[in-house]
């Protein structure tokens, strides 16, 4: 053997390791992982972690996370870590298919993906103590009886926020339907959708006279035949999550289909944009706290039950911008803020709840729906 | 350990081998293996069962034929463009930079201290259509009112090509840079014209670094999903965003094993034409 090695042949070998290592398949080497604790979730720790995502919990200091420090001894590490919700299912699957933990106590998913479905039907989440959780009675009544969780055994709310339609006033009037969304001339290649099958669905259904809490294959079909209608005229030039907010602010995107609360936080710095729930109406959904295999049960059933408290509930809410599930949050938020108070996207008003809608949970799991709206994406 | 090399010097490479090979079997061939056999599960998350579905192979193939057509289309247009813009670069940078050719070698690398996905996204702002790319294009007429750059084909090749050109700059650098000038002179000396110099001695004698490159380039582009999820739209869709949106959204992990399994079996399948074009010769030096 040659001992050594020429930098020609040094050349060759790393050209042929690396493409033994770009080979995408390394992405399913998933599962495993390490033990995040046990999955008896009796006892009461003095630390809490907590995974949410990122600008969902009030920053200016003391925060609520510090009062609650101060006044349960608990310490709350705060996990910004959740962007998508089907990004961060696949991360805790694996350990949480093991019976394992992830190290988190609580984590929070949206109502409008399947994934809180998933969780409570796979016992990957466990039973809240109720009994630490006194303030569960200012649950608002619209939330009582999820059809993922029918009573409220296993999760509670953190925020709601409802889904409309954003425009960049430099570019384009008010644009306040899902048809002058498809078919005016003047935003074509200029308008973006959400990924989430949810939101963007529900909204043309809404559009076309038709219930998205209750999806028949004939409503969803039609739903997205004009949704790849809009497509292929190349009125809509792309799907996004959270990342519709650069391309909309910088004019990319004359009008996007975006979520209440982000467009509140991005109006400080721009106020050229504007929101509204389409003339056909919005959808509005709702993210969950629940424990995780391995969470500690007491631990986060004391947490839940400080953010239940309408006083909490009401500075959380004023930061966030969404919509709190806390009864009592508004008056308590009257009494310093009146003007946050009187938003009716933080506090929508009957008039508001009456124009939303919830998207069908059963549909969210239907297979060949996902696949259908998936190939909307192109993928 | 010294001596023991010594006493069994018959063992000492396998010795040698011995960390890479078990770095090998533990993350590449255990995690294909497995992959191999969820590729032929079936069933609905999470309870997929062994069933030797080999349908998922021909169902991925049908569906998606599109996407991989895409994938290898603007991978194989990236690294085209890679070449010709990297080789004159790198051949000054070998042969004429003098002093300061670690200065640019570094320039080229430098962007690459930022992750991947900043500088994509950073696209997104330069590309953008209020952007003074945008803006100036318009001017000078290339592009009418209301065109964009941003969100079409020529933005997805355009970031692939930026964000792989290092993995052709730098071996072509290496295989131009060991080029000894006494052979151009040499050439020279027997009348070959410039052009003849270097259609006869360097191009041959970079043609490990030019093999190497285009490898290394290709094979991660036509696996890429970054570039086309942030800069393209569906119909720019590539096999990886397929792969990806497979495993992620839809959590149908057979299809999405299929899948790579039938985009590895086409760039093997790429590997062995290339090289039979080339000649084995070129591939090993």
């Amino acid at each position: 053997m040659n001992p050594r090695l020429t930098r020609n042949e040094l050349l060759r070998r790393g050209a042929a390791g690396g493409a033994l290592l770009a080979f995408p398949s390394i992405l399913a080497a998933c599962g495993g992982g390490d033990d995040g604790g046990s999955t008896d979730g009796g006892e009461l720790k003095t630390v809490l972690n907590f995974a949410n995502w990122p600008l969902y919990v009030d920053e200016d200091k003391p925060t609520t996370l510090d009062d609650f420090t101060s006044q349960t001894g608990i310490r709350v590490n705060y996990f910004p870590e959740i962007n998508d919700n089907a990004e961060y299912f696949a991360k805790v699957q694996g350990p949480l298919s093991q019976g394992q933990g992830i190290d988190r106590d609580i984590f929070v998913f949206t109502d409008n993906s399947r994934f809180p479905g998933i969780l409570v039907n796979e016992g990957w989440v466990q039973k809240l103590d109720k009994d630490l959780i006194p303030n569960f009675e200012n649950l608002v009544d619209a939330q009582l009886s999820p059809p993922f969780d029918p009573n409220r055994e296993y999760s509670l709310p953190w925020q709601s926020g409802m889904t409309g339609i954003a425009w960049n006033e430099d570019l384009t009037g008010p644009v306040e339907s899902i048809e002058q969304l498809f078919e005016d001339p003047k935003l074509n290649g200029k308008v973006s959708m959400l990924t989430e099958l949810a939101d963007s669905v529900g909204l043309v259904m809404l559009a076309n006279g038709d219930d998205p809490g209750s999806v028949s294959d004939d409503t969803f079909n039609a739903a997205i035949e004009r949704v790849q209608a809009a497509v292929d005229s190349g009125q809509i030039s792309r799907f996004t999550g959270n990342d519709f907010a650069q391309p909309l602010t910088n004019g990319t995107f004359a009008a996007s289909v975006a979520w209440s609360g982000d467009i509140v936080q991005l109006l400080a710095d721009n106020p050229k944009l504007k929101w509204a729930i389409p003339s056909d109406g919005g959808m509005i959904w709702t993210d969950n706290m629940l424990i995780p295999t391995g969470g500690s049960v007491p631990t986060a059933s004391t947490y839940m039950n400080s953010v239940y408290d309408p006083a909490v509930a009401a500075r959380i809410a004023a930061y966030v911008n969404y919509v709190t599930p806390v009864k009592g949050a508004k008056e308590e938020l009257a009494k310093t803020d009146p003007e946050t108070a009187s938003n009716t996207l933080i506090f929508p008003d009957e008039e508001t709840l009456a124009q939303v809608k919830q998207f069908d949970s059963a549909a969210l799991e239907n297979d060949e729906y996902i696949t259908l709206w998936q190939g909307v994406l192109g993928q | 350990m010294g001596s023991f090399f010594h006493r069994h010097p018959r063992l000492t490479p396998y010795l040698l081998l011995a960390p890479g090979l078990a770095w090998l079997a533990l993350f590449f061939l255990i995690p294909l293996g497995f992959l191999a056999y969820q590729s032929l599960q079936s069933g609905v998350f999470p309870n997929f069962e062994f069933t030797w579905e080999l349908s998922n192979f021909s169902d991925a193939i049908s569906e998606y034929r599109e996407q991989f057509f895409r994938s290898f289309l603007y991978a194989g247009i990236a690294t085209v463009i890679s070449l010709l813009l990297a080789y004159p670069l790198v051949y000054w940078i070998a042969f004429r930079s003098g002093h300061w050719r670690n200065l640019f070698l570094l320039a080229i690398v430098a962007p690459f201290f930022v992750t991947y996905l900043i500088r994509t996204l950073a696209w997104l702002n330069i590309l953008a259509d209020e952007g003074p790319v945008v803006g100036f294009l318009q001017t000078i007429h290339v592009l009418g009112e209301g065109e964009g750059l941003l969100f079409t084909t020529l933005a997805v090749v355009a970031g692939i090509t930026y964000n792989f050109f290092p993995f052709m700059a730098l071996p072509l650098y290496v295989s131009l840079e060991q080029i000894d000038p006494r052979l151009l002179e040499a050439a020279k000396d027997l009348y070959a014209s410039p052009r003849q110099a270097f259609m006869r001695v360097t191009l041959p004698l970079s043609a490990p670094g030019i093999v190497a490159g285009t490898l290394l380039t290709f094979i991660p582009a036509a696996g890429d999903f970054i570039n086309a999820e942030l800069l393209g739209t569906p119909k720019q869709q590539m096999i990886g965003n397929v792969i990806q949106a497979k495993f992620l959204e839809s959590l149908d992990y057979p299809t999405a094993a299929s899948l790579s399994f039938v985009l590895m079996a086409f760039i093997l399948v790429g590997l062995f034409v290339y090289a039979k074009l080339v000649g084995t010769e070129r591939l090993t030096g």
